[in-house]
């Protein structure tokens, strides 16, 4: 009798554990996480790692051979190059994001206002600059700006102008690699804000028209409140990235002339890889980490907020 | 029959004396010790020139029963950068791998000392020059062997017409094919007269001041003419002396000399200066001249290599070396020795020199009159003295002689052309030199 109760309660626990197991493996969050597995392995081995790795050189010296803590950083922070890579790294991303943002909002909403026939099409073909291998197509912006053989030059003499040195000049060099970088990113501007455009419910536009708002009214009290937070997110993403940006700067200019382009990325690599110094080419790439993990916070922050609030 | 046993005792007693065996016996240093030998050689510019070196490792694998296997790695892009860094950090990759100018010093620490070789490479092919010794002989010791492939002078490649025509320059008559250069009035006065001459008819000479490899090396030509040294051996910096300011005012003279945008040129635009006719004077391998015989072959045959003119402190054409180094880490070390040997005969070096359209130097000093750079045409004799045959000028390199992790700073950061184009936008000079001051005293660290 008492051993049939207990292989009675053996097996109930067994069956318990066992659907309790199910209960486990039919949970969605569990679902999601053994589907997103692979992805999270993915980003440790290639993203999380070598971001370890970088912080690791950061704090040798330059043989490798010494760990000097914080000591690069400070070298670094006493050197005038740095301070100008710095500036110049803020004004080339900041200038960029901000004419990417502008471009990509107008275009949008252009795109928006054609009939859906032909939209395809444009959509289509105002994508071809983001969707081709950025190496490529500034190397044909490259030889547009050639020193010697300038297509824009050209042109410019023909119509009586004399040519300007695209890149061999400071400030017209600066103006070359954010335009370029302007051209490349727009079209993602562009598409993220066209699809925030679609999602804005008709009957609003509507009631705003009823209600007797202008162009102006309507943009700012429908249209932007509704767009905001993939206007933050994108601007928020593409800052990251171009605050990254590597094969533009080095493709066009290498960082001259007199370093007045280089971005961090160029920078690092001139250093780390050119110069022989990976430790301190890791300090130099590592140094906008901490300014951009506090900005993507506060976006991401607000973000989820207003996202609660509604 | 009568079957021997073996005892306890005697099996322990027979193998210690057959391990002690083992370990007494003289090591015989074989390339047949190694299976598989893995080599990345840098991957030529010049179509067809890796076929030489390939077929020379090759034919040495065969012979010795070594599986050679080949790897060309590009330079564009720094692939060549990337793969040794990355192998030096991995310690694993290719048993021998091409390494460019400064990369010995950088990774001594992990190439093969090979005293050896090159002791007996000298005493068969000739001495090499200093600034091979310079860059491949770390602390008393070779830690690399002086590589034919890749191993460049940039010296001028002018027009023999423009120069005639608009400065009055008979370059044929200082440089004669064929035989020694008659170039004592080849100096820098009257190379900038030529410069100002050629600029004034609307060919100026294209040299680059930015701050890839062409452009250093040649702003590193003039400052070693004048003697200019930025750091000397002792770690001293020498920039306030009066013979870098002497190089400075030069190279603002004839900066302003130069194309507009000379100060973002890259290794290509010089090339395209000269093949596109704008041009009268570049300074480069012949790889332009190469590029004119295929694309414009009525400027291919007016253009002339010749020698640097002479400054103060003699004649200095800017030479870019490339080595071949045999990692530490390298399971193969002898048979990679036994390959460096093999690609280092004359034989070897002149079938390189060849495939590569006389644009490969090698370091001996008895390879520098191999009959393709006699031969090749058009005009005849226009690499004739190339490879200075005659000894003519000095083979030096930028930032040399300056300890290495700073002459390499100097080099790779392009120091002195920014010195260069900041005094010719009108920096005065003190400020420059004590700009240059402080850029060196970051390149000292350690």
């Amino acid at each position: 009798m008492v051993d049939a109760t207990i292989k009675q309660d053996g097996a109930v626990m067994r069956a318990d554990r066992r659907s309790s197991l199910q209960k486990t493996f039919q949970r969605k969050s569990t679902i999601a996480f053994i589907m997103t597995l692979p992805l999270i392995l993915l980003i440790a081995i290639l993203v999380v790692y070598p971001a370890l790795y970088a912080v690791h050189l950061a704090m040798l010296n330059k043989s490798m051979q010494k760990f000097v803590g914080l000591s690069n950083f400070t070298f670094l922070f006493k050197r005038e190059t740095f301070w100008m890579v710095v500036w110049q790294s803020c004004i080339f991303a900041l200038t960029a994001v901000f004419f990417k943002a502008i471009i990509g909002f107008f275009v949008a909403h252009f795109v928006h206002n054609i009939p859906d026939k032909g939209q395809r099409k444009w959509r289509g073909m105002l994508l071809i600059p983001w969707v081709i291998p950025p190496a490529m197509s500034t190397l044909a912006w490259l030889w547009l700006f050639d020193p010697s053989y300038s297509a824009f030059n050209w042109i410019l003499e023909r119509i009586g102008l004399s040519g300007v040195p695209w890149l061999g000049d400071a400030y017209w060099a600066r103006f070359c690699v954010i335009l370029v970088n302007v051209w490349i990113g727009a079209p993602f501007f562009m598409i993220m804000y066209l699809a925030a455009l679609k999602s804005v419910p008709e009957q609003l536009y509507e009631a705003a028209k009823i209600d007797g708002a202008n162009w102006w009214q309507t943009m700012r009290f429908v249209t932007l409140p509704m767009m905001r937070n993939i206007i933050m997110i994108t601007a928020l993403f593409s800052t990251i990235v171009t605050f990254a940006n590597f094969d533009i700067v080095r493709v066009l200019t290498r960082g001259d002339p007199l370093d007045q382009t280089h971005v961090f990325a160029t920078w690092a690599f001139r250093l780390g890889i050119e110069g022989g110094d990976i430790p301190l080419g890791a300090s130099v790439s590592l140094f906008m980490v901490p300014i951009l993990t506090i900005g993507a916070i506060f976006i991401l922050r607000d973000i989820v907020k207003r996202g609660n609030e509604a | 029959m009568k079957k021997k046993s073996m005892t306890r005792r005697r099996f322990v007693a027979t193998g210690a004396a057959a391990v002690g065996g083992v370990v007494a016996a003289p090591y015989v240093s074989s390339a047949q010790s190694a299976g598989t030998l893995k080599v990345g050689f840098w991957d030529h510019w010049v179509p067809g020139a890796n076929k030489a070196i390939e077929s020379a490792a090759k034919a040495w694998g065969e012979k010795e029963k070594v599986n050679v296997e080949i790897d060309f790695i590009t330079s564009q892009g720094n692939k060549i950068l990337l793969t040794i860094a990355a192998e030096s950090q991995a310690k694993s990759g290719h048993d021998i791998l091409s390494l460019p100018t400064w990369q010995p010093a950088r990774h001594v620490d992990n190439l093969e000392p090979v005293d050896d070789v090159m002791g007996d490479l000298v005493k068969q092919n000739g001495k090499v020059n200093a600034t091979v010794e310079y860059l491949g002989k770390i602390k008393g010791k070779w830690v690399v062997v002086p590589s034919t492939a890749g191993s460049q002078i940039k010296g001028p490649a002018s027009r023999i017409d423009l120069l005639k025509q608009h400065a009055g320059v008979d370059i044929l008559a200082m440089y004669p094919a064929g035989a020694a250069p008659k170039a004592d009035g080849w100096n820098m006065e009257t190379y900038l007269k030529a410069a100002k001459a050629c600029n004034k008819a609307g060919v100026a000479f294209g040299i680059g001041l930015g701050t890839t490899s062409d452009s250093v090396d040649t702003a590193g030509a003039f400052f070693n003419s004048y003697g200019a040294v930025l750091v000397d051996q002792k770690e001293n910096i020498t920039v306030k002396t009066d013979k870098v300011r002497a190089a400075m005012e030069y190279m603002k003279e004839l900066t302003a000399e130069l194309p507009a945008d000379a100060p973002s040129w890259d290794d290509a635009s010089n090339n395209k200066w000269l093949v596109s006719g704008r041009g009268a004077s570049i300074m480069n391998p012949p790889s332009a001249w190469a590029v004119a015989v295929r694309d414009a072959p009525q400027i291919a045959e007016q253009i002339w290599h010749h020698g640097m003119p002479i400054g103060p402190s003699g004649r200095h054409a800017p030479f870019l070396p490339y080595f071949w180094g045999i990692w530490s880490f390298s399971k193969n070390k002898s048979a990679a020795k036994s390959l460096l040997r093999a690609l280092s005969t004359e034989a070897a070096a002149q079938s390189m020199v060849e495939a590569s359209k006389g644009y490969d130097i090698p370091a001996y000093a008895n390879f520098s009159t191999f009959k393709t750079w006699a031969e090749m045409a058009p005009p005849k004799g226009t690499m004739y003295h190339y490879a200075n045959p005659h000894d003519h000028q000095v083979l030096s390199i930028a930032a040399a002689p300056s300890p290495h992790r700073i002459a390499e700073q100097i080099y790779t950061q392009g120091l002195m052309t920014k010195m260069i184009v900041r005094y010719h936008r009108g920096e005065k000079l003190d400020s420059v030199l004590s700009w240059a001051e402080g850029e060196l005293e970051g390149f000292m660290r350690t």
